[in-house]
C-alpha cells in the first residue's frame, strides 16, 4: 500500500435541483487498495462513480488523479488519463464479438482515426491489449462469440474486462456481481484480488460478504452522505453503521 | 454478402490471425459490378445509360447517408442540404467559361463539408429525434436561401450556361460523364469501405452500439461524429456537384425534405449497415419510381405514381424490415446474392 494516494476526492457534491444526491465526500484511492463504497440503493453510489469517471460534472468539490486535477476534464480525457469504469447495468457492445469489445475498448489508447488504410482488426496493440485482458477476466475461451450471447455472469466479466483493457491505474467498479451466482462471484472475486496490487479499486457492491471479504477500507454512505469510513473491522463494528445499514444480520 | 459479410460496421472475427481473404472476397462483387458496369455503358442506349448515370449520382448520395445512419447510427433528415448546396456550388462557380471540373468538384465539396461543419456542431450536441429534427431545420434554413433569395435565382434554379471541362474531354458526350460518374461512385465505395474496416470506422460501430461505453473507454465521441458528419456533407455534395453537371440546371427542390427524405428511404430500402445496401437501395428506388410513373404500365395510376410508391415501400419495409439486404442474407450463402448488383 502506498502512502500517496492515487485518487483523491474533497468535498465533491452533486445536486440535482433542490437534491443533494452526494453531499461533501472525501476519500482516498491508493494502488493495491480495494475501497468499498456501500450504501442503500439512493444513497448517491452510483452518482459518485459517475463523478469521478466525469460522466456528470460536480456541483462542488475537487477530484485530483496523481496530484493533478481532473475536476473539470472530460470523460475521455480521464479515461486515457486512467481512470476505467464499469457499469452497474452491463454496458458493452452486445453484436460485437468479445474480442472486438476488448478490442474497441483498448483502441482508445492508439486511435489513429486518420489512418484509413489501416484495419482495426489487424490493430496489434488493441489487439495484444485485448487478448490479454480476456485472458485475465477469464474470457480467454469465449473470445469469438457475440457478446450479447453470453451468461450474464459472462457479461459481468467482460464488462470488467474492457474496464481492463483501456489500461486503467483507476479502477471505478459499479456493482460488478450483481446478479451473479456463487460461482461466478469466487471468479470475479479472485479477478480483484489479482487486480489489487497494480490498481487503485472502488467497489461499489451490495454483497456484503464479498465487500468485507475482499475490500481493505469501507466507506458507508447514507442519503448522500459519509457516515463512516474505515477498516472492515472497524465498519463492523460502527454502531452508527450498524443501525443505519447493516441491520440485525451482521 | 450473406455469410461472410459482417451484420455490423466491425468484423466479427476480429483477431490478429484472421485470414485476410474475407476482405478480399467482399471486395469482389461490388469490383466485378463496377467492371461490368463500365464494359456495358457505351453499348447501353441513351435512355438507360442516361438512368444509369443517374443511379450512380443516387448511390453516391445514398452511400453518403449510410456512412451517418448505418455505420454512426445517427438519422438525419436534412442531408439533401448538403447534396442540393454541392450542386447549386458547381453551378455558381463554373462562371462564364464553364471552368474545370475537377476543381467545381472539389469546390462543391467543400462548400457542402464547410455547412455540414456547422451543422454537425450544433445538432449533434442533441440526439435521436432531436437530432433529426436539428437537421431537418437546418436543411429548410439551406432550401429557403435557395428558394427565396436571388443568389441562385429564386425558386426558378438555375441554368449551368457552359458544361464545365475535364481536362481536354468535353462533357457534352456522355460517355465522358458516365465514366466521371461511375470513377466518382468506385471511388465513395471504395473510401467508405476502407473507412469501415478502419480504426476509425471501429469506433464509429462502437458509438452507434453504445457511445456510453465508448466514452467511458476514452474516446472522445463527440469529435468522431463530427468528422463523420462532415465527410458524410462531403460525398453528399459530390453527388450533388454531379447531379449538376448531369442536368444542367439546379433548382431549391434539391435541398427539399422530400429529397432528405428520398434517400433515407434508398438506405432503409436497400438495408441499412451494408454499402451494398446503399447502391441497391438507389438502384430499386429510381427503377421503381421510374415503373411506377410509367404509363405504359400504371395506366392512370401513373399520375399518382407518390401513391403507389408509398404503398409499395410500406410493403416492403413490413415484409423485409432488414431491406433488401436482409432478404439476401436469408435466402443464405453465396448464391442469395446473385442477381444483386
Amino acid at each position: 500500500m502506498s502512502a500517496q494516494p492515487l485518487l483523491s476526492v474533497q468535498g465533491l457534491t452533486r445536486r440535482f435541483g433542490g437534491l443533494v444526491a452526494v453531499n461533501a465526500v472525501t476519500l482516498d484511492l491508493r494502488q493495491g487498495e480495494v475501497h468499498a463504497v456501500i450504501g442503500t440503493n439512493g444513497a448517491g453510489k452510483s452518482t459518485l462513480i459517475n463523478m469521478l469517471s466525469g460522466e456528470i460534472e460536480a456541483s462542488e468539490g475537487r477530484i485530483t488523479l496523481g496530484g493533478q486535477d481532473i475536476t473539470r476534464q472530460s470523460q475521455a480525457r480521464r479515461a486515457l488519463a486512467g481512470i476505467g469504469r464499469s457499469y452497474q447495468r452491463t454496458t458493452i457492445f452486445p453484436e460485437f464479438t468479445v474480442h472486438e469489445n476488448c478490442r474497441l475498448a483498448a483502441q482508445a489508447a492508439t486511435p489513429r482515426p486518420w489512418a484509413l488504410w489501416q484495419a482495426a482488426r489487424h490493430c496489434a496493440d488493441s489487439n495484444a491489449t485485448a487478448a490479454a485482458a480476456l485472458q485475465a477476466a477469464g474470457l480467454a475461451a469465449d473470445a469469438q462469440r457475440t457478446a450479447g450471447a453470453l451468461s450474464h455472469g459472462a457479461k459481468r466479466q467482460l464488462e470488467v474486462a474492457m474496464c481492463i483493457a483501456t489500461r486503467p491505474r483507476v479502477l471505478l467498479l459499479d456493482e460488478p456481481l450483481a446478479g451473479m451466482g456463487a460461482e461466478e462471484t469466487e471468479r470475479m472475486l479472485a479477478l480483484l484480488a489479482d487486480l489489487k496490487p497494480h490498481h487503485a479499486i472502488l467497489l461499489v457492491e451490495h454483497d456484503m460478504d464479498a465487500v468485507f471479504r475482499i475490500a481493505d477500507r469501507i466507506t458507508v454512505m447514507v442519503n448522500g452522505t459519509v457516515i463512516a469510513s474505515g477498516g472492515p473491522a472497524e465498519i463492523r463494528n460502527n454502531p452508527e453503521v450498524r443501525t443505519a445499514y447493516l441491520g440485525e444480520g451482521h | 454478402m450473406s455469410a461472410v459479410h459482417p451484420t455490423t460496421a466491425a468484423a466479427p472475427a476480429a483477431t490478429a490471425t484472421a485470414p485476410r481473404g474475407g476482405w478480399r472476397m467482399r471486395a469482389l462483387l461490388p469490383a466485378a459490378v463496377a467492371v461490368a458496369a463500365a464494359i456495358a455503358g457505351p453499348l447501353l442506349g441513351p435512355y438507360w445509360a442516361d438512368l444509369l448515370v443517374k443511379v450512380m449520382i443516387l448511390s453516391i448520395f445514398a452511400l453518403s447517408l449510410e456512412l451517418l445512419v448505418g455505420m454512426t447510427g445517427l438519422v438525419s433528415l436534412g442531408h439533401a442540404a448538403f447534396y442540393g448546396i454541392g450542386a447549386y456550388a458547381t453551378v455558381l462557380g463554373s462562371g462564364a467559361d464553364g471552368g474545370n471540373l475537377i476543381v467545381l468538384m472539389l469546390g462543391a465539396m467543400g462548400a457542402a463539408a464547410l455547412y455540414a461543419l456547422c451543422v454537425g456542431a450544433l445538432s449533434l450536441r442533441t440526439r435521436g429525434v432531436y437530432f433529426i429534427m436539428v437537421t431537418l431545420a437546418f436543411a429548410q434554413m439551406a432550401f429557403f436561401v435557395f428558394h427565396d433569395t436571388k443568389v441562385g435565382g429564386g425558386s426558378d434554379g438555375i441554368y449551368l450556361d457552359v458544361r464545365p471541362t475535364l481536362g481536354g474531354l468535353g462533357l457534352e458526350s456522355r460517355h465522358v460523364l458516365f465514366y466521371l460518374v461511375l470513377a466518382a461512385l468506385a471511388g465513395t465505395y471504395g473510401l467508405l469501405a476502407l473507412v469501415r474496416r478502419s480504426r476509425f470506422g471501429a469506433a464509429l460501430a462502437g458509438i452507434r452500439v453504445n457511445e456510453q461505453r465508448m466514452r467511458a473507454a476514452g474516446f472522445a465521441t463527440y469529435g468522431y461524429k463530427l468528422a463523420a458528419f462532415v465527410m458524410a456533407g462531403a460525398l453528399a455534395g459530390l453527388a450533388g456537384s454531379l447531379l449538376a453537371v448531369r442536368d444542367g440546371v439546379v433548382n431549391p427542390e434539391l435541398l427539399s425534405w422530400h429529397t432528405s427524405g428520398d434517400v433515407l428511404l434508398m438506405v432503409i430500402l436497400g438495408g441499412m449497415g451494408h454499402l451494398r445496401g446503399a447502391v441497391i437501395g438507389a438502384v430499386v428506388f429510381t427503377l421503381l419510381k421510374e415503373l411506377l410513373s410509367t404509363h405504359a404500365l400504371m395506366g392512370p395510376l401513373a399520375d399518382h405514381w407518390q401513391l403507389t410508391l408509398g404503398l409499395t415501400i410500406i410493403v416492403f419495409v413490413a415484409v423485409l424490415p432488414q431491406g433488401l439486404m436482409g432478404l439476401a442474407q436469408r435466402l443464405g450463402p453465396p448464391i442469395g446474392k446473385g442477381g444483386k448488383p
